[in-house]
């Protein structure tokens, strides 16, 4: 326990030890959240009046990111995959870095609802008075906050382990890992089953949204994680193999195809059919009586995907940056298409026919700005500590004095990383 | 020595570091210096769900909002907790025939159930429709009612049509609206974490949310309040048309019903034979709007 303590309190004072740099990502990183804490302060005081929702348009960009990020942390299964059921050893030292992004992506979920909540000091209610299994969120409640302690215990215990330098026991992680990765295309599926199951939405009220969900996040997610690895390679110097961003991108490439053509699909029946469903679709696609907001939006989107999926297809794309350009596309392109336009247009025409355009107001926008921010934040000294962990840096003393003291020696450091990464045993 | 010097440079840039955090903290925080604390009462937080109320719990809630209700309006409220009555469920028959879409009740029931003035929450919906087409997407919210009836158009006024499957009941995360034993679905203002699914979930966009403080002037006040109904409400929290309980199940009509000047509403128990609502859902033409939406209204419309 007290090694424990000791653990933590290393990890605290690290996480405030870097070169110029770091502190200023943190500083601006700081920054930014408290911009977006201190509107938020200002939304408690007035009510979501502050935002650009109304009666008739009663999600936003609140939700919009919720959604969008609920995959982002599903995503992280697709590095667990390829290590535990495909063997593919290249990525055997960087799950962590996938499931700690979990962590801190399921952080800017939960906090993403909360400030959607009108009286979030009556948070209680929810563990008081639950609507399980009747109410869809109350599945969500339960999923993310399970998805992100079976997280927290992976990593928090390969960490500790490598930390003593101790192997880790597979009892202890093999059944969680196998456990969080079915859990991860369970929260994304009960976040789709939200929208889905919701009969006066005819924008959202088909069953092809689930697939989609999992698709575009397969798709975002790893692209994210592939830029956030040469990240971390570049400023820490662990090591991470081109051959590994190859194989996500691999994975990127599959799951963006998918998505478009689940896009397309659902694009055919509504406007083949004609029904009055497509009217939120057309509204999105081509504007609606004159109102067309999110018309240069979704074609944006549209626009960013395809070329993302063309030039993944390309030889071009084995350059590392040209590849870094398609996953800046896809993340962008996938975040305003299943971000905005995915929840907004659902309310638009309202169920009586009314057309209300939504615009974000200036304080629901700096509060989105400023948990992306903390999220980020968090992400950042999560990674921080882990890698000198896992480098063999930093070690329990008695661990260190215990075994032979040429530490540090790359031969110790790479042992020290195979022992304490996940997948290893 | 040199080290001493190290130690107290680095001491130095952590207090620094630590006292700026802070400072910027507090700054952040600082609106929270107008939060009106009014509604944070440890009263208010410990109350129970209103199905997990005993009588006594039940007492105590009605006089803190009495007491509310006092110190912000100057008035002491008539408020209860009026049961469902056995053997009644509610129903409500809309003739479309005859309403003009004058607007008077969306304007009674603002007047009846407390509903914030500034924004004004409006339970009731008036849909102008060109004739020869129900099809709400052609229809317009806005008209000009001074103007009315517009001989090539006809009105369908839309609230809450409390239905017997509701949608909005079903989605609510903390059980805080239910349908009660007379078919009318209630919102427990107290319990309400204002998440807004249900409003996500209503077909007949029925569900209104306090998205600012509700601002009632004291002389507008209905001191005639009932718990699940009409007492006021906070910012944060769903509302929406609930048949007027506080009059109805004391045995008097809703007040949308008692203002329209062409009798275009009719309202009764639906488990009576011999009552209006009964009468006219056997002998006149009616539908229910959105019926393929599966939510069993208990709202109707006819035509004469």
């Amino acid at each position: 326990m007290k090694t424990y303590l000791e653990f933590l309190a290393r990890c605290f004072r690290l996480s405030f030890v870097g070169d110029w740099r770091y502190y200023t990502w943190m500083f601006a990183l700081t920054a930014i959240a408290l911009l977006g804490l201190n509107a938020y302060c200002r939304q408690l005081v007035d009510g979501l009046a502050t935002t650009g929702m109304t009666d008739q348009v009663s999600w936003g960009m609140y939700i919009a990111n919720f959604t969008y990020l609920v995959g982002m942390a599903a995503a992280a299964v697709m590095l667990v995959i390829p290590v535990y059921i495909y063997r593919r050893h290249e990525l055997h030292d960087l799950v962590i870095f996938g499931e700690l992004l979990a962590v801190a992506v399921i952080f800017m979920c939960l906090a993403f609802v909360t400030v959607d909540l009108g009286r979030p000091d009556r948070f209680m209610h929810l563990f008081l008075r639950l609507n399980f299994p009747v109410s869809m969120l109350s599945w969500d409640v339960i999923v993310l906050n399970v998805y992100l302690l079976l997280n927290l215990h992976i990593c928090g215990y390969l960490i500790y382990c490598a930390y003593r330098r101790k192997k880790p026991a597979r009892a202890f992680y093999i059944p969680f890992v196998f456990i969080a990765i079915v859990w991860a295309f369970s929260i994304h599926t009960v976040t789709a089953f939200l929208y889905v199951g919701l009969g006066s939405r005819p924008f959202w009220n088909s069953a092809i949204i689930a697939p989609r969900f999992l698709a575009s996040a397969f798709a975002a997610g790893p692209a994210f994680i592939i830029l956030t690895l040469q990240v971390i390679r570049r400023f820490t110097g662990y090591r991470i193999t081109d051959e590994a961003l190859r194989i996500l991108k691999g994975i990127v490439t599959v799951a963006l195809t998918i998505n478009m053509f689940l896009l397309g699909c659902e694009l055919f029946v509504e406007f083949y059919t004609g029904s009055t469903h497509a009217v939120s679709m057309h509204y999105l696609f081509f504007g609606l009586h004159g109102y067309d907001a999110l018309v240069p939006w979704i074609w944006t989107a549209v626009a960013l995907n395809s070329a993302a999926l063309v030039v993944l297809y390309t030889p071009a794309s084995r350059r590392i940056w040209v590849m870094d350009l398609a996953c800046v596309a896809m993340i962008v392109g996938i975040w305003i298409e299943k971000g905005m336009g995915l929840i907004v247009p659902a309310f638009i025409p309202s169920p009586l026919g009314e057309v209300v355009e939504y615009l974000p107001t200036w304080n629901e926008t700096l509060v989105c700005l400023g948990i992306w921010a903390a999220g980020l934040l968090v992400y950042t000294i999560l990674v921080r500590v882990t890698v000198p962990v896992l480098k063999g840096d930093l070690v329990h003393e008695e661990a260190a004095t215990g075994t032979d003291r040429v530490a540090r020696s790359a031969d110790r450091t790479q042992s020290a990383r195979v022992e304490g990464a996940p997948g290893s045993a | 020595m040199t080290e001493r010097t190290v130690d107290r440079r680095n001491f130095l840039r952590a207090s620094l570091g630590a006292a700026g955090g802070m400072a910027a903290f507090a700054a952040a925080v600082s609106p929270l210096k107008d939060f009106d604390t009014s509604d944070l009462t440890l009263e208010g937080f410990l109350q129970k769900h209103y199905k997990e109320m005993t009588p006594e719990d039940k007492e105590q809630a009605l006089e803190r909002i009495r007491k509310e209700v006092e110190e912000r309006y100057a008035v002491r409220p008539e408020l209860r907790d009026l049961p469902p009555i056995d053997g009644v469920e509610f129903g409500y028959a809309l003739n479309l025939g005859r309403c003009i879409g004058c607007r008077r009740c969306v304007h009674a029931c603002v007047e009846e159930n407390n509903q914030s003035r500034d924004p004004e929450i409006q339970y009731i919906r008036v849909l102008e429709l060109p004739r020869g087409s129900i099809d709400v997407e052609r229809s317009d919210h806005h008209y000009d009612d001074r103007e009315v009836p517009n001989p090539d158009s006809f009105y369908m006024p839309v609230q809450c049509h409390q239905c017997a499957n509701p949608p909005c009941v079903k989605v609510c995360p903390v059980e805080a609206t239910w349908r009660e034993a007379d078919g009318v679905v209630v919102v427990d203002y107290d319990w309400c974490i204002g998440c807004r699914y249900c409003a996500a979930a209503c077909p007949y966009f029925a569900r209104r949310f306090n998205y600012a403080e509700p601002e009632i002037p004291k002389e507008r006040l209905n001191p005639n309040m009932n718990y699940l109904s009409n007492r006021p409400r906070k910012k944060g929290v769903m509302e929406k048309c609930h048949f007027c309980l506080q009059r109805t199940r004391a045995g008097r009509m809703p007040a949308c019903l008692e203002v329209c000047p062409v009798g275009a509403r009719q309202f009764g128990n639906l488990l009576d034979p011999e009552s209006n609502v009964s009468q006219i859902l056997k002998t006149k033409q009616i539908f229910v709007l959105k019926q393929e939406a599966g939510t069993l209204p208990r709202f109707f419309y006819y035509f004469d």
